[in-house]
């Protein structure tokens, strides 16, 4: 029964001495239906009998998965402390920036006002004269750098779930990212302890506490966490505590095991349910 | 009950249990050859330990979800014939690809299990799929890879965990039961204690 019409198998029209084209065609081919492969690559001459088929898909799925690992481990946590720190930057002096403009187009043009939709906006004008085309190749410059923010958050945003697959399903690419940044890598942050974690970028705050007379503070960056923010003020030092409490754990199984949990969203979102739940009794 | 050719009970390091023969992966014990497979680490392993009929004979040709590590699809690929591993995450993947070296028809796939097309132009139609997924929406896997079972066994262990940690199991099991029974028919099913808390083992065959 060997309709050939539909889709072909991995090792249509390759030669099994060529492995690279084996790789390719293994992590790249698709088909809606399996067949009986083996017995078709015999049929169709691609290779000598079975025995030897298998030997073929052995050396070419081993390769290609070797490969695909390796692509996909290359997303590690270093590069990511890289892109949110020049995301911070990109920021930081897009803001910067931005004033500048404003304030100097506002010379040439009443309708200036501060925030990057005017410099986007500016940066597509046709210039009228000399000093104008200054202020618009300027505009178009802080522009740019508004763009790359938006380019490294989405690179951000696809990355994060291949380094830290579990942390990031629970805080969002961004503050997963965030909390790996602070704590100096996924393996760094899986090592401190909860507490930590809860005021990790909180350190002001915190020595402010240690060398006595400030209050403790209640939570660090995971104060972004929907799961802080949108609960009652009152509450949200617990919140706050079970949060980092998930996320510790679940930085810990993505740097030992890597492996998807997803038992552990549920566990947080019972938690916060829970705390939540005190406001109404 | 029935263990498949190539497993069997041995004892080895003093203690009887299933085994069976291979190069040594996560330093089971092991003796003549023959390698403790520990039905607390393996859920194909506690389904026979607890005597479900897997229908399992040997020599089978398999499609395994949810290799992770490659702990069971290393006993597998020990007693089975051609065994198609899937495993999505890279880091287990690693580990499975250091159990494929010493297996010549083991054949590691990185890829979603939930995607069958992606590997569909690879896989032949197989004797058992072996299912292991820690996600949600277990059943939809075993519906979507179905297509690979002409008619032959699905041996799946479902963990309730993975769908909803809020309710209780047993209201799990029975909602992935009713799902999984849209292309199967479910033919044994039992629990995997005390070897694995809330996991349900299922023998299921294509409807």
């Amino acid at each position: 029964m060997t309709t050939h019409d539909a889709d072909p198998g991995w090792f249509a029209g390759l030669d099994p001495e060529d492995l690279d084209s084996g790789v390719d065609a293994i992590r790249d081919g698709s088909a809606t239906e399996p067949r009986e492969w083996p017995q078709e690559a015999v049929e169709d001459g691609a290779i000598g009998d079975k025995s030897t088929y298998y030997d073929w898909l052995h050396e070419a799925t081993v390769a290609a998965s070797e490969r695909a690992v390796a692509e996909r481990e290359r997303a590690s946590d270093q590069q990511l402390i890289h892109a949110i720190r020049a995301l911070d930057d990109c920021e930081r002096v897009t803001n910067e920036l931005t004033e500048r403009v404003a304030e100097w187009a506002g010379t040439h043009d009443c309708d200036a006002t501060v925030d990057t939709e005017y410099v986007q906006e500016l940066a597509e004008r046709e210039p009228e004269d000399a000093l104008e085309s200054h202020i618009v190749t300027f505009a178009s410059r802080v522009a740019a750098l508004d763009d790359q923010a938006t380019e490294l958050r989405a690179f951000i945003e696809r990355w994060t779930p291949d380094v830290a697959p579990n942390l990031s399903a629970l805080a969002g690419s961004e503050l997963a990212a965030r909390l790996i940044a602070l704590a100096g890598g996924l393996g760094d942050l899986a090592k401190k302890p909860s507490g930590t974690v809860q005021v990790l970028g909180a350190e002001d705050a915190l020595f402010a506490h240690l060398r006595g007379g400030a209050t403790s503070p209640k939570h660090g960056v995971i104060y972004l966490h929907e799961a802080v923010r949108g609960t009652s003020p009152e509450h949200r030092g617990s919140a706050a505590r079970a949060l980092a409490g998930k996320l510790s754990i679940a930085a810990r199984v993505d740097h030992y095991s890597g492996e998807r949990k997803p038992e552990l969203d549920d566990e947080l979102a019972e938690r916060i349910e829970r705390i939540r739940a005190r406001d109404e009794s | 009950m029935t263990l498949p050719d190539g497993v069997e009970r041995r004892s080895i390091a003093g203690e009887t249990g299933l085994a069976t023969r291979g190069q040594p992966v996560y330093g089971e014990p092991t003796e003549d050859g023959w390698r403790r497979w520990n039905p607390n680490r393996s859920k194909l392993g506690a389904m026979l330990e607890t005597g479900m009929q897997t229908g399992l004979s040997g020599g089978e040709t398999v499609l395994y979800l949810g290799a992770a590590s490659g702990t069971t699809v290393s006993h597998v690929a020990d007693f089975a014939g051609p065994t198609y591993a899937v495993e999505f995450a890279p880091r287990p993947m690693r580990d499975l690809l250091t159990v494929a070296t010493d297996r010549s028809r083991l054949f590691p796939l990185l890829n979603d299990a939930r995607e069958p097309t992606a590997y569909a132009h690879v896989v032949e139609p197989v004797d058992v799929i072996v299912q292991d997924v820690a996600t949600r929406g277990q059943a939809r896997v075993a519906l979507e890879n179905r297509r690979f079972l002409d008619d032959g066994r699905l041996l799946l262990a479902i963990k309730a965990r993975s769908e909803d940690v809020t309710r209780q199991p047993e209201n799990v099991f029975d909602d992935v039961l009713e799902e999984l029974r849209e292309g199967y028919e479910v033919l044994e099913t039992a629990s995997l204690e005390p070897y694995h808390d809330d996991h349900l083992g299922v023998v299921a065959r294509p409807d």
